[in-house]
């Protein structure tokens, strides 16, 4: 290992910039050369005030502050634990695989000091199979994490087992499926004790957070949403991958950037659970939840999918409906008929069945399945497709009047 | 009004409607039978019809809660307090 006491904080990208060209993770000596030790010198209080002071917010996809999540554990007499959640389920999305398969030591570093800043001696890390390997060598590799012990754990790849409460009864030894709450995982979480979940991208942040303080951390983004963050660009796009982006910088310098279809009609921002968006308001739009929201969209899981002229994006909607719909828990009635119900009557507008469409039908079915689940999927799915019938009105028109789709070529939004 | 609401739990919620027989007031039906609840308070006028429902689900899915403050208004009163 090299002697670098501290390295010098890292410019943007902060989180990506390590990585190897070879496609190998990021060795431990050479994670510990680029960001500098472990400072295991903190005290926790030191942790939680830089982290209280970067405005960090969580990188899953709910925006929730990272300070108060540890706060939230504290008054508990039982000992917490922290669970890094790097069940990245939702398709379009990879930028949490990439993470842990390539830079694994930012998140486990993350995972310890969320440990120490809570008291907590177990972290553990949420993976999926594809990942899972490289968290387990990673773990092996390092030499001592200040009395926290660390352990990687595959949860099944299906949507819903990302969400917090299905991580926590799934380590508990149930299955990957959300639970009604409360209480809540800071309540009562992993072996009852109060537990932090922090996705795998905030724990990286943290990481560096620690090492280089607050004010560092805010000298990129807006004052309101300050940092970086990690963005998965796909579809018609001609480098699609994970890139970092500062939060509130243009959305048209990541397009050219991945050499996004200069031609796209829509983009789809936030993953399936996120909102369409249509490419005329896109050119001027910043990437913020606070500049999103005159769109009606947000960043959500950050995943971004750019839609070619060529395609229909009814369509594509319809194909990801259904997906949503199977990936169920089917735990909840409303959201297990719902979803169906709402995939039923856009396969019916695409697909010209014998049952003619009802777009009247289609729309009450959306503004009854929101809030009505146990956890967020039906909500996410709803606000998804309502989006696409709001963007792509001209070829709802089309389809719900029996004319032609203008769609062609290879379906666009990524499935499994 | 009460500071009472209603809440159903989803996970063990199996259609069977009574509830929305016993309160129509706070409950419809979906098309598929599951209940739609009016998150308000419960008017005090309905607090005995709400306990009525309450107790005659068949899966204990029904729940009087007593609602809570904003998680804002919380910390708000958690800073004020400190």
């Amino acid at each position: 290992m090299s002697a670098t006491q501290t390295s010098i904080a890292p410019a943007q990208p902060r989180l990506l910039s390590g990585l190897r060209r070879d496609g190998q993770p990021v060795r431990l000596a050479a994670h510990v050369d680029r960001y500098g030790l472990l400072p295991l010198e903190l005290r926790p209080e030191e942790i939680r005030d830089r982290i209280a002071e970067s405005g960090l917010t969580g990188r899953g996809g709910a925006r929730f502050p990272t300070a108060a999540k540890l706060d939230s554990v504290l008054r508990s007499r039982t000992r917490p634990i922290v669970v890094a959640n790097g069940v990245e389920a939702e398709p379009p999305s990879g930028k949490d695989k990439v993470l842990l398969a390539y830079a694994p030591h930012l998140v486990l570093d993350g995972a310890v000091l969320a440990a120490r800043a809570v008291g907590a001696k177990k972290a553990m890390i949420a993976t999926t199979a594809t990942v899972h390997a490289a968290v387990a060598a990673a773990i092996k590799e390092r030499r001592s994490d200040g009395g926290v012990s660390l352990s990687t754990t595959v949860l099944p790849d299906r949507f819903v087992a990302g969400e917090e409460t299905a991580v926590v009864q799934f380590l508990n030894g149930g299955p990957a499926l959300p639970t009604f709450t409360p209480p809540r995982p800071y309540e009562r979480g992993v072996d009852g004790a109060p537990t932090v979940i922090l996705n795998v991208e905030t724990l990286a942040h943290l990481a560096l957070v620690a090492r280089f303080g607050g004010a560092w951390f805010r000298s990129v983004g807006t004052p309101e949403e300050p940092g970086s963050a990690l963005v998965t660009v796909s579809g018609a796009v001609r480098t699609p991958g994970v890139h970092e982006i500062e939060l509130g910088s243009p959305f048209a310098h990541l397009l050219q950037q991945s050499g996004a279809d200069p031609q796209a009609q829509a983009y789809l921002v936030g993953g399936y659970f996120g909102t369409w968006i249509d490419a005329a308001h896109a050119q001027s739009a910043l990437l913020s939840d606070a500049d999103l929201a005159q769109y009606g969209a947000s960043l959500g899981a950050r995943a971004i999918v750019v839609l070619p002229a060529g395609a229909c994006g009814i369509v594509e909607t319809a194909r990801v409906a259904r997906y949503l719909a199977e990936q169920s828990a089917r735990q909840c009635g409303p959201c297990v008929h719902g979803l169906a119900a709402i995939a039923d009557s856009l396969e019916q507008l695409v697909h010209r069945t014998r049952k003619p469409p009802d777009a009247g039908l289609l729309r009450r079915r959306l503004s009854q399945v929101a809030n009505r689940g146990a956890c967020r999927h039906p909500d996410g799915a709803v606000a998804f497709v309502a989006s696409a019938l709001r963007v792509f009105s001209t070829e709802l028109d089309r389809h719900l009047h029996g004319h032609r789709c203008t769609g062609h070529g290879r379906p666009v939004l990524p499935l499994p | 009004m009460s500071d009472l609401a209603l809440r159903v739990n989803p996970l063990l919620c199996d259609a069977h409607g009574l509830c929305a027989e016993l309160v129509p007031e706070l409950i419809e039906l979906d098309e598929w039978g599951y209940p739609i609840i009016d998150d308000a308070p419960v008017p005090h006028g309905l607090e005995s019809h709400a306990r009525r429902a309450v107790a005659a689900c068949p899966t204990l899915a029904l729940l009087l809660e007593r609602r809570k403050a904003a998680p804002a208004a919380k910390a708000q009163a958690r800073r004020s307090r400190a």
